[in-house]
């Protein structure tokens, strides 16, 4: 086949160096679900972890004001 | 580096004389393509390390290298058939060894995470995973080579097509691949940095847990376990 016309590939052209962004951009955007995610489990962790030693700090306290 | 590969591709390469500016498609779907094929053979070597010295790392690395490779695959498929609807006028051209290998190779990886998936037991899940990878990639090149010594019909060769064209054509393809495999490495230091996270904060989350089942439950996973 004959080259096509800049106006006719430059479309195409376009279209595949789109494509290759757009992949990205979607794995840069999944990524970010996931690390978000992450983000929040931390978090949850954390609180749980707080909410423990806060429980356990009255026992201690108590146990201290038995001795 | 990719930034510089493709301002290189616009303002510095010239036009095929053949295919003209339809062409400037070649300085991304090859170095893709290079790039997803060897991807897939380092995921069988990682495999193969994981099968010699048992540790999770690797499998977790073949893991990776085969995921990021996948996702590089997809765009070589969609870009290639991009420049076959403009050179050949067809999307897919089905009696071409190239593209039918190319697509062959890309169903045989997509089978990669089904498999994991259907093994339960994580030992047996990354050995099995390993085995495949092996094959799989040993077939790559095989494959390559195979296709290479068959009569082509319309589909280039990137040897031949970089080696007889002028400087600016070779210099700028070579900066697009370079900058392609980079960003490969980045895409897997990335995932492996996020899956090691992920499977810290599960094994402290089942540190954590106790007697909690609640917390204690994490569910059936394609991924290697750390």
């Amino acid at each position: 086949m004959p080259a096509l016309p800049l106006d006719e590939a430059g479309k195409y052209v376009a279209a595949a160096y789109l494509v290759f962004v757009a992949l990205l951009l979607i794995y840069v955007a999944i990524m970010a679900s996931k690390l978000s995610r992450i983000e929040r489990e931390v978090v949850e962790l954390a609180e749980l972890v707080e909410s423990r030693q806060d429980a356990a700090e009255p026992q201690t306290r108590t146990k201290e004001t038995v001795a | 580096m990719l930034t510089i590969a493709f301002a290189l591709v616009f303002f510095y390469a010239p036009n095929d004389a053949d295919q003209g500016f339809i062409f400037k498609i070649f300085y991304v779907h090859v170095p893709m393509a290079i790039v997803a094929l060897v991807g897939f053979v380092a995921g069988g070597v990682f495999g193969a390390l994981h099968l010699r010295s048992r540790e999770a790392k690797w499998d977790m690395r073949s893991y990776v290298t085969i995921h990021i490779s996948v996702i590089l695959a997809v765009g070589v498929l969609v870009t290639g058939s991009i420049w076959a609807r403009a050179s050949w006028g067809h999307w897919f051209v089905w009696d071409e060894p190239m593209l039918v290998s190319f697509l062959i190779v890309f169903l045989l990886y997509a089978t990669y995470w089904p498999l994991r998936f259907s093994i339960e037991d994580k030992e047996k899940q990354s050995r099995y995973a390993s085995v495949f990878a092996i094959v799989a990639g040993a077939f790559v090149p095989l494959n390559f080579a195979a296709v290479r010594m068959a009569e082509s019909f319309t589909h280039p060769q990137t040897a031949t097509t970089t080696t007889s064209a002028p400087a600016s054509v070779t210099l700028t393809f070579l900066v697009a691949l370079a900058g392609m495999t980079l960003l490969f490495v980045t895409l897997c230091k990335y995932e492996m940095a996020s899956k090691h996270a992920t499977f810290r904060l599960r094994a402290l989350r089942r540190r954590l847990a106790g007697s909690d089942d609640e917390l204690a439950l994490t569910g059936r996973s394609a991924a290697p376990q750390l």
